[in-house]
């Protein structure tokens, strides 16, 4: 678990209120807490070209709960995801999944650890050339030699989980953009995982999909007896359910705390993200040059 | 270095460097992904039906662009044979000099470079969209190698598809040769097929042909689902890769066939 000292100590100047946030009184709620965590991140740093995304990032997934991941769009969330499940490797840093070393595992160990886990892609990912019946299936038939009779039993479960069995026949290219995550959802449970990644599973729902993408996370995460992480920038949804939230900022984190504890904090870089002002220490303007001086430039 | 001319053949020098090891670093990477592919094929091979969609998407859905473009080519070689042979008062062999334009040259080369532009781009872009649409990091997630899943079947697929197609293409033109030069022309009905049959022998021509499509089905294939592999994934990545998949192809078509009949010939 992330200590107060560590913290303070990595970003003290940078982000002023992120002791207050850890000081004894006002320590994180029980969902962020905890020594089971599945999840351990330490100084991971890792740059794409020469943009530096992670700078040192320490952080903790705690089994069995939800944990959100936020910050401004940029700040590396959905390629914290990819690091964490070994689709790409930091530079320095080490990520433990459940003990085990994530970037010292060969392709062999990576598959065996993905199949105990989960991920819902930001756009579905479901494959366009099978419907939705076979994507749900697919996994299973991937991984075992179940009967297809069983197949069709697991794979109407989870549909029906979803509130999708009734679609089960529909291609892909059918499917609004909320059903189609729903899918996906079935799709990532369908394996019975212990941890599910959602990848911004909020992105571009109508309110309704929303709503119902929402408590499918809380539902599934408590009934399945899940361990859940969103990557999420919508603060309003994500707080809803939340157990713990971490905040992203500059590579690294900025503050973590339960949703209502982000809320109230004082730190202007939290506050800028929380209540989703324009400007502040993440600015709305692109660094640019002098505007006048640009206006009266020739060429582009 | 600092006249004009001197730095003009410096950055050209440069130039021909970068592209000759962007070349090579391409061609080395195709190579180890053929290896990883052929590591592959024995889950291909006990998953028969996804190797026979793909034998029906890349062979049966380009059936119909391969027998009309035989059947035509075929005419134009009859055309163009009875043109030039007929001065010499020897038409009666348009079915033989055909019969063996087709299946040792022409038959190979077009189909593969029909097949590039058909079914290769579709290859490419299939897999590409694959990537920028995460359905590959998907499988991967979901702890499924898209090299083993996607593609090896859809590699195995086109090397079975090419050599069938090229047979079908060098019966088509076959006849296109026999309506032009027969039905059309008013060859000798019996010359025509008989000259053929004494000419055109089964190892030397026909086997070779084949054999030459074998590795042009393996070149187009691997040249397709390399470029979709690696493509960048956005809609501009997706366009660039089918384009180089098929450009890259019918320039490796055509080498590979100088090769090949270098080869096959042997120092006759």
């Amino acid at each position: 678990m992330l200590r107060c000292g560590s913290i303070s100590g990595l970003f003290a100047g940078l982000f002023a209120g992120v002791e207050d946030l850890m000081e004894p009184e006002d320590q994180p709620a029980k969902g962020c807490r905890g020594d089971d965590k599945i999840i351990v991140i330490r100084g991971l740093s890792y740059a794409r070209g020469q943009t530096r995304i992670f700078d040192g990032l320490d952080l903790d997934i705690r089994r069995g709960g939800i944990t959100a991941i936020m910050g401004p769009s940029g700040t590396g969330k959905t390629t914290l995801l990819r690091l964490v499940t070994g689709q790409e490797l930091p530079d320095v840093g080490s990520i433990q999944f459940d003990g085990r070393e994530v970037t010292r595992m060969s392709r062999r160990e990576l598959f065996r650890m993905r199949k105990r886990v989960g991920m819902l892609f930001q756009n579905g990912a479901l494959l366009t050339d099978i419907d939705v019946y076979e994507n749900v299936a697919f996994p299973l038939r991937e991984h075992t030699r179940l009967p297809e009779r069983l197949i069709r039993h697991i794979v109407l479960t989870k549909l029906h989980a979803v509130g999708l069995r009734g679609a089960w026949q529909l291609m892909p290219s059918q499917l609004s953009g909320g059903m189609a995550r729903r899918v996906a959802l079935a799709r990532a449970i369908v394996m019975d995982p212990e941890i599910i990644y959602y990848d911004e599973p909020f992105v571009g729902l109508d309110p309704i999909s929303m709503g119902v993408v929402v408590r499918l996370i809380r539902r599934m995460n408590d009934a399945l007896g899940l361990t859940s992480v969103v990557v999420t920038h919508d603060v309003d949804e994500v707080s809803s359910i939340a157990d713990c939230a971490y905040l992203l900022s500059e590579g690294k984190v900025a503050a973590y705390g339960t949703p209502e504890q982000l809320r109230d904090h004082h730190s202007e870089t939290v506050t800028q993200f929380m209540s989703g002002m324009a400007d502040g220490p993440v600015p709305f303007h692109y660094p640019a040059p002098d505007y006048s001086a640009q206006l009266l430039t020739r060429g582009k | 270095m600092s006249d004009p001319k001197s730095r003009g053949l410096h950055r050209l020098a440069l130039e021909v460097g970068w592209s000759l090891r962007g070349f090579f670093g391409n061609f080395g990477a195709a190579i180890l992904f053929l290896f990883r592919i052929l590591y592959e094929l024995p889950y291909a091979l006990a998953r028969p039906g996804l190797v026979i969609r793909q034998v029906y998407v890349t062979g049966v859905q380009s059936l119909v662009v391969i027998m009309l473009a035989g059947f035509f080519v075929g005419m134009v070689l009859a055309l163009q044979a009875h043109l030039t042979l007929s001065r010499f008062g020897a038409e009666d062999t348009i079915g033989m000099v055909a019969a063996l334009g087709l299946v040792r040259e022409l038959g190979p080369v077009v189909t593969a470079l029909l097949f590039a532009g058909r079914a290769g781009t579709a290859l490419s872009s299939e897999i590409g969209l694959m990537r920028a649409t995460d359905q590959l990091s998907g499988m991967e997630m979901m702890a499924v190698d898209p090299i083993k899943r996607v593609v090896a079947p859809r590699f195995l697929g086109g090397v079975i598809a090419v050599p069938i197609l090229t047979v079908i293409f060098s019966a088509m033109g076959i006849f296109g040769a026999w309506l032009e030069g027969v039905v059309i022309l008013g060859v000798d009905e019996g010359a025509f097929w008989s000259q053929m049959q004494a000419q055109v022998d089964l190892r030397e021509d026909v086997v070779s042909g084949i054999v030459k499509s074998f590795f042009f089905g393996i070149a187009a294939s691997l040249l397709a689902v390399f470029e979709g592999y690696n493509c960048v994934p956005t809609a501009e990545g997706v366009g660039r890769a089918t384009t180089r998949a098929v450009v890259h192809t019918s320039l490796s078509v055509l080498i590979l066939n100088f090769m090949l009949t270098a080869w096959l010939l042997g120092g006759k």
